[in-house]
């Protein structure tokens, strides 16, 4: 399992625009949809990552895939672990929806989702896109895929 | 090699297997496990009668996870007695387990209250483990009636387990209020009035004076009559392995910030334990997941002979009905700040400069954020708190934390 020399999502806040692109790249990417209207159009949407503002500045805030995740320790039913590429990911089909971990993230990246369960960032690993949707769509390279 | 030995199979002892493992990938671990099951998700059981969960999605861990972790599980066997001295356990099968460190998870059992004319009852449940729940299950029919003892967290899950599944479910409780242990009156109330309306009714302040047959005699004087009984008024830490031995009890099995017992060689976490929370600097047991596991696993480094401690155990609970959510975290103490919402309340408590506690009902979007502040003992003048409070966000902690978060691995 990769911890140490995991490729991560990280941000550059000072090129952040504010456009909030990352927030409807990721929805989309998650919607299990192929027409990027279709999916979005009229419908509020929960993107794993957020645009916050903090005066002029603006930062997209996700998973950070934590070395020693507090969330895969109090999951109540083993629905949240670390993959072998290191992601934590969740399993919808075990979480009960007690938002456990949402009581114990500390920067607020695991969310409730529809259906009585949760919904985190998982590095576009386990849809269709295959890589994070949020870097490959930021216009002004605030964010980036890489390993520090 | 090293020869570890686990009593009780829940979270904890998932976590001491876990714990040891980071370490030591070598030697011996053996589990003795009263339940003669898989480790499975103890707050599952009222999700299972629910029809949400089911019993192999209810694992805690994966089938594989014994024969992966290399743990020999002797299910189905207890342990009776315990020598510190000689370093052996003795099961009630007679067996005798020698060890080299141990690890006792023994978990909690129901306390069922004295009542005139209880043990005449017939249908009478506790809701602890999933035989329980099994037990429960084949008493339950749509014309049902049920009464639960107990307005707990327990008692509460399994009313709501229960709710689709029979006639009519009466709650009633001494305390003059829902989730007395981690709610005030206000909060209390909300949740009380959710669940009314939800369909469970309650008998607050009141209780069971005596039983004749499936009528229950209240202390106010009124009749209640049930076919069906579940007692959930709370449970008692199984201490007496550790205690006979002539280790340190109080409520719990006494334990460091090692997780390690007064007994050498000798470790205790979750339910059975009692350490301390760090938002009040009292002893206690706090029986909830997150802790048995985190507990667990760092009694599990400590006896691998690495080195954990758990400085930062304090009681959360995230509880929610029927869409409704409610988070408590902490202890109540010092200046509250309130916040009232459409669906619910929000409580901070600060004192000395820092977060020490918080309820929220409803709207718990990020509340791992406040959490976060209660356990890192961050000064709340280090950061723009008249922001945070109202919302949980990174912006208010300023640039430097987010270079370091977001900026880097943590
Ligand atoms: C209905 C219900 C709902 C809950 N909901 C929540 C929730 O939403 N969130 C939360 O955080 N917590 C919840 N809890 C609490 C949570 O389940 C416990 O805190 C947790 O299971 C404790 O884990 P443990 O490993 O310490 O003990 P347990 O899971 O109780 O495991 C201890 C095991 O040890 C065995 N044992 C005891 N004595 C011996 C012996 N002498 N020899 C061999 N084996 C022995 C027992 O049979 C038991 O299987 C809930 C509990 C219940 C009952
Ligand atoms: S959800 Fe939160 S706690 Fe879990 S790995 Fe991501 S940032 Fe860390
Ligand atoms: S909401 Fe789901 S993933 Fe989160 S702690 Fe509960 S069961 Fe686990």
């Amino acid at each position: 399992m990769r911890v140490n020399d995991m490729k991560r999502v990280y941000v550059n806040e000072k090129w952040c625009l504010g456009c909030h692109l990352c927030e409807y790249n990721c929805a989309f990417a998650n919607s299990g949809e192929s027409d990027m209207v279709k999916a979005l159009r009229k419908k509020t949407i929960r993107p794993n990552i957020v645009v916050e503002e903090d005066g002029d500045i603006n930062f997209a805030v996700s998973c950070r895939h934590c070395k020693d995740p507090i969330c895969i320790k109090s999951c109540i039913s083993g629905a949240l672990s670390r993959d072998e590429s290191g992601a934590v990911t969740v399993d919808k089909n075990k979480c009960i929806g007690c938002l456990t971990c949402v009581l114990v993230c500390p920067y607020g990246c695991i969310r409730e989702s529809d259906g009585g369960v949760v919904q985190k960032c998982e590095l576009c690993l386990r849809n269709t896109v295959g890589e994070p949707a949020c870097v490959k769509g930021c216009p002004n390279r605030a964010i980036v895929f890489e390993e520090r | 090699m090293k020869n570890y030995v686990i009593i009780g199979n829940g979270a904890a002892a998932v976590g001491a297997i876990e714990g040891i493992r980071s370490v030591d990938s070598e030697g011996r671990i053996t589990v003795i496990s009263a339940e003669n099951h898989h480790v499975y998700s103890r707050p599952l059981i009222s999700y299972l009668l629910e029809g949400r969960t089911d019993e192999k999605r209810m694992l805690y861990r994966p089938e594989d996870f014994y024969e992966k972790n290399r743990a020999e599980v002797l299910f189905g066997e207890k342990a009776a007695k315990l020598d510190p001295k000689a370093k052996k356990v003795t099961l009630e099968s007679g067996r005798a387990l020698s060890y080299d460190s141990l690890c006792v998870a023994t978990g909690s059992t129901p306390f069922v209250p004295p009542i005139d004319g209880l043990e005449s009852v017939k249908n009478r449940h506790s809701f602890m483990t999933l035989d329980d729940a099994e037990a429960l299950e084949r008493d339950l029919d749509p014309e049902a009636s049920v009464l639960i003892i107990g307005a707990g967290l327990i008692g509460l899950k399994c009313a709501e387990g229960i709710l689709s599944r029979c006639k009519k479910i009466t709650v009633c409780d001494l305390a003059p209020r829902v989730l007395s242990s981690i709610l005030d009156g206000d909060c209390a109330a909300l949740m009380q009035a959710h669940l009314e309306g939800l369909g469970i009714e309650f008998l607050l302040g009141d209780t069971v004076e005596k039983f004749s047959g499936k009528t229950a005699v209240m202390k106010s004087g009124k009749e209640v009559s049930f076919d069906v009984l579940v007692t959930a008024v709370g449970v008692r830490a199984n201490v007496s392995l550790v205690k006979d031995a002539g280790g340190e009890v109080g409520r719990g099995i006494l334990a460091d910030s090692k997780m390690k017992t007064s007994l050498d060689d000798v470790y205790a976490a979750g339910d059975c334990a009692e350490i301390t929370d760090m938002t009040s600097g009292e002893k206690k047991v706090m029986a909830i997941m997150p802790l048995a596991y985190i507990g667990g696993h760092c009694a599990g480094v400590n006896m691998a002979g690495g080195d954990e401690s758990l400085e930062n155990a304090l009681p959360m609970n995230s509880i929610g009905f029927a869409g409704l959510h409610c988070m408590t975290a902490g202890s109540y103490v010092g200046e509250c700040f309130e916040e009232k919402t459409e669906r619910g309340i929000k409580r901070l408590y600060t004192k000395d400069n820092l977060l020490k506690g918080f309820i929220i009902i409803g709207d718990v979007d990020r509340a791992g954020i406040y959490t976060s502040l209660i356990r890192n003992k961050t000064p709340l003048d280090s950061l723009d708190f008249e922001i945070l409070k109202k919302s949980p966000s990174l912006a208010p902690f300023g640039k430097a934390y987010r270079l370091e978060k977001l900026g880097g691995e943590v």
